[in-house]
């Protein structure tokens, strides 16, 4: 592994976030160019299964970065991929939301709250239908998601036993 | 229409800090479900619109969505150290568990069964998902134009795998002047 420039690596992260539009999982594909193709700091298997770790773990999504850092360098890696995801957040979406506290009735903060929310569910949908065919790989999958779903819709069950399920499921060889 | 709500209950900095560490330790596999759960079902600080509301605006910002929606909910009530307050219970835990199961799994994560664990955890937690979702969409008016933008955004998205950022930046502004000229 090459020497780590950590401040390249926080400004790259930096950058990155300030166009994440959408969520954690748009820049998913330069992440993987800058750490695996560029700089050869991860294998692309490695690279992968990082992914996928940060995914089973608890916390947003996002948190893969935090992996990746830890990977390449340790805590100082965790801060320089992990602080740069805190700044849009910090000063751009505080600025915004203290307009929409401070204004609520300006009518561009109607028709903003409400035409985006279609616009937000139907991104949403399509993230769930394109994890749903990365981790469902046949009707077993699809069985279990239905009746997850189900579970979710009509019972108010702390879902945590649904995920224990699930690994248990996977644990028995059953999908 | 209806009035913005302005039911606004007294929530403190420390209640703020331990719901988000709550709700971030049980986000497997993504923290949109179990945030919903905690604001909307649970604590009862935001309404399902208000918590919409507050997403799309998540969404449409830079960043990690339900991030974003954290320190907009600290901020609403608790102002900026409301906003740390969440933000750090929010992303403080994840990220010591993140690197902890890092250091398991260099040491684990050669075993099958790890894997078949995890494989059978993210069906379900895709499906938790979905599940948020469906949920989310019953704010929705029964008419057709809020519909419609759905089905763009998602088949721009889902179906076409068109860049996220393009899809927003057209659709966000035709929404939102759509939005502005019903009302007036």
């Amino acid at each position: 592994m090459n020497r780590v420039d950590l401040v390249a690596l926080f400004l790259h992260f930096l950058a990155l976030w300030f166009v994440a539009i959408g969520g954690p999982s748009t820049i998913l594909p330069e992440v993987h160019r800058y750490v695996v193709d560029v700089n050869h700091f991860l294998t692309n298997t490695e690279f992968a299964e990082i992914y996928t770790l940060a995914q089973v773990a608890p916390g947003p999504n996002a948190m893969y970065v935090t992996l990746i850092g830890w990977y390449i360098a340790g805590w100082a890696g965790v801060a320089a991929t992990t602080i740069p995801l805190m700044i849009p957040a910090t000063t751009l979406t505080l600025f915004v939301g203290h307009l929409n506290d401070r204004y609520p009735n300006a009518p561009i903060a109607r028709a903003i709250r409400r035409g985006l929310p279609p616009i937000a569910i139907g991104l949403s949908l399509a993230s769930v239908m394109i994890l749903m065919r990365a981790v469902n790989h046949d009707w077993r999958g699809y069985l279990i998601t239905l009746i997850t779903v189900a579970v979710v819709l009509r019972t108010s069950w702390n879902p945590l036993w649904l995920l224990a399920g699930g690994a248990l499921v996977g644990v028995l060889g059953l999908v | 229409m209806e009035q913005t709500e302005t039911h606004k209950p007294r929530v403190s900095r420390m209640a703020l800090f331990v719901t988000f560490s709550r709700i971030s330790l049980s986000a497997f596999g993504g923290a949109l479900f179990w945030a919903r759960r905690g604001l909307v079902e649970q604590q009862r600080w935001l309404t399902e619109r208000e918590f919409v509301e507050l997403l799309s605006l998540g969404q449409l910002l830079p960043g990690p969505n339900v991030l974003n929606l954290t320190v907009m909910v600290g901020y609403r009530f608790a102002g900026w150290t409301g906003a740390a307050a969440a933000g750090a219970g929010f992303l403080g835990w994840p990220c010591l568990v993140v690197v902890g199961m890092g250091v398991f799994y260099q040491y684990y994560g050669a075993l099958p069964q790890v894997h078949r664990a995890l494989a059978g955890m993210s069906i379900v937690a895709a499906a938790l998902l979905l599940g948020t979702v469906i949920k989310l969409a019953t704010v929705l008016p029964r008419r057709w134009r809020p519909w419609l933008f759905v089905a763009l955004a998602f088949m721009g998205v889902g179906v076409m795998r068109w860049p996220l950022l393009w899809v927003i930046v057209t659709l966000a502004p035709w929404a939102v002047f759509m939005a502005w000229r019903e009302k007036v």
